[in-house]
């Protein structure tokens, strides 16, 4: 995490897991630096997105950047101005939570200026249970879609293979098999293996990439078991 | 086959695929928008077709055309988008044609909001469209549920020549869950030798139409009707029982809030507070029935519904005065918390003991 660019844009398929990963990861950024920024592009989801979570995130000393628009129930792709604050004030430690698919990376489009190599790092979340993404093919079929309408390059992988509370260790292998062949295809490390604080516990220490336990802040308890 | 990880609509419309859809026609609408965008895509592979119509009317018409021709066909929308399809509905039920449609709802009134809710009971199990008629209403409360279900609406929608409507709030359309596509039962379905299929020079040409201008043949066609409805009300009602034994109260919900619901029931338990769930999963016809499995522990029901209150006039028909009938409720998009229902039990419980 302490290689990571200043600048960190989580991509991927939707439905991936994009969101808890950047919610997660934003957490753990700001228990080590002060100014941790969160900035939600996601104009294609109108529920589940990070900027719901801004009371929770804003308590643990992160600036949350969503719409335009406030409240949750607004369904119009609007950004905020207020997103060229991380990319102009350097001081800041910047997570971009990116729409799913291509449609969602578009947005990135408009601040392509800012997004130098030395700057930033994009990554990918895959989920291998996802039904698009679930052989090499269709993954990168979808990083490729990314990549060419954002114009910027991804610079690693996550795998994020899960099945929520069901997952188990060979969920998280098996995606991690398909996301090695992805990684030697393109060219581009895997650099975290997203996984349930629980499962992570049972999965072997030798895995490419940072093992990054999480915990489901955007999935309500009432939704899961009894 | 594995189990997959999937959003509520793509998951409903994979599982229509997967039940025998070939034709989809609809408009675009939050928060059910996956859906279409996922027939668009997939249903040329099969050879089907997906067409996004000019209006929900144009749309519902469509799925009228298609069904009275013989084939497997949904429309889905949200909330305001099916108040648009009621002529259509009408006209499609006594037509006597097959069809599924599924409605994610939101809040409303009006155009109301995007958020979840189930502000559409009335609107789903008593029609909005004119005339005697009734639709079969599923009310999934899982991703795998919804999958069964949509999978079986097309059989059963067959089996009646009839539209069945799949009622999920938002909730269900946009949550992830993992699911598994199975068998699912299949009914024993006469031919449809009734579609405008094309006579090829064989046989007198079908007529679809619910046009009957003497009010003598057209009573006859209603009561015929309602005899067909009166066997899905034999045969089709289904609901879940859940904690029943030695409870004190029975909350019915259904959908997203028999999720919440269940949750209450875990947490009060270790309290030592026993309460039950009678969830619906056919809204219509409603489990009456399900009503005379009630114990004799039971002091009274309590409704919660994402509305103002709807089903609660289906709990006092079936409750037929034999228990206090309860309400809370939560509107306009907003979900019931598990601590709200607690303190509504527990205020229940007080005045009842």
């Amino acid at each position: 995490m302490k290689q990571d660019k200043r600048i960190r844009i989580i991509t991927g398929h939707y439905g991936s897991g994009k969101t808890e990963f950047a919610v997660n990861y934003a957490i753990k950024l700001a228990k080590e630096k002060k100014k941790v920024v969160l900035v939600d592009l996601d104009i294609v989801n109108p529920y589940f997105r990070s900027r719901e979570k801004k009371d929770m995130l804003e308590r643990l000393g992160i600036k949350v950047i969503g719409s335009s628009l406030e409240g949750g129930g607004t369904d119009v792709p609007a950004i905020s101005s207020s997103v060229f604050l991380p990319l102009q004030d350097k001081s800041y430690e910047a997570i971009f939570d990116v729409g799913g698919d291509d449609v969602g990376a578009r947005t990135l489009g408009r601040y392509h200026s800012y997004f130098q190599k030395e700057n930033y790092d994009m990554f990918c979340v895959v989920n291998a249970n996802r039904p698009e993404t679930q052989d090499v093919y269709g993954a990168i079929k979808h990083i490729q879609a990314i990549q060419n309408v954002s114009r910027i390059s991804i610079t690693g992988l996550i795998n994020n293979t899960h099945l929520l509370r069901e997952t188990t260790p060979q969920d998280v292998l098996k995606g991690q098999r398909l996301i090695r062949q992805i990684s030697e295809k393109l060219h581009i490390p895997i650099k975290y293996v997203s996984v349930l604080a629980e499962v992570a516990e049972k999965l072997p220490q030798q895995l490419d990439g940072e093992i990054f336990p999480i915990h489901l802040y955007m999935r309500e308890d009432w939704m899961d078991g009894n | 086959m594995a189990k997959i990880l999937m959003k509520g609509n793509e998951a409903i419309a994979a599982a229509a695929i997967k039940g025998g859809c070939r034709y989809f026609f609809g408009y675009p609408i939050t928060p059910q928008n996956e859906i279409p965008e996922y027939m668009a895509r997939e249903l040329q592979k099969v050879g089907g077709c997906f067409v996004q119509a000019e209006s929900e009317l144009a749309a519902i018409n469509m799925v009228y055309g298609a069904a009275g021709s013989g084939a497997r066909v949904m429309t889905s929308s949200s909330s305001p988008g099916i108040a648009l399809k009621q002529e259509g509905i009408s006209y499609i039920a006594g037509a006597e044609l097959p069809c599924v449609i599924v409605n994610i709802s939101r809040g409303g009134p009006g155009l109301g909001g995007i958020q979840p809710s189930q502000g559409d009971y009335f609107q789903n199990t008593r029609g909005g469209g004119h005339g005697d008629y009734r639709t079969l209403v599923y009310a999934p409360a899982t991703l795998q549920e919804s999958v069964d279900l949509v999978m079986e609406a097309f059989e059963v929608a067959d089996y009646y020549r009839n539209p069945v409507i799949i009622s999920g709030d938002g909730m269900i359309g946009q949550m992830m869950e993992p699911v598994e596509f199975k068998e699912i039962p299949k009914r024993e379905l006469p031919p449809k030798d009734w579609a405008t299929d094309g006579t090829k020079g064989k046989r007198k040409p079908n007529i679809i139409n619910s046009l009957y201008l003497d009010p003598e043949q057209l009573e006859k066609h209603n009561w015929r009707l309602k005899e067909k409805y009166d066997r899905m009300v034999q045969n089709e009602v289904r609901y879940e029982m859940y904690n029943l034994e030695q409870a004190e109260i029975v909350i019915v919900a259904y959908g997203t809030t028999s999720r919440v619901v269940k949750n209450v029931i875990s947490i009060l338990s270790k309290e030592g507070i026993r309460v039950g769930l009678l969830r619906p999963i056919t809204l219509w016809p409603y489990p009456e029935k399900a009503f005379d499995e009630i114990p004799e522990t039971i002091k009274a029901l309590l409704s919660v519904e994402m509305s103002t209150g709807q089903m609660i006039d289906d709990i006092k028909i079936a409750a037929n005065g034999r228990w206090p009938v309860y309400f809370y409720g939560r509107s306009g998009g907003m979900v019931p918390t598990p601590d709200a229902i607690i303190e509504k039990v527990k205020e229940i419980l007080r005045g009842q003991r």
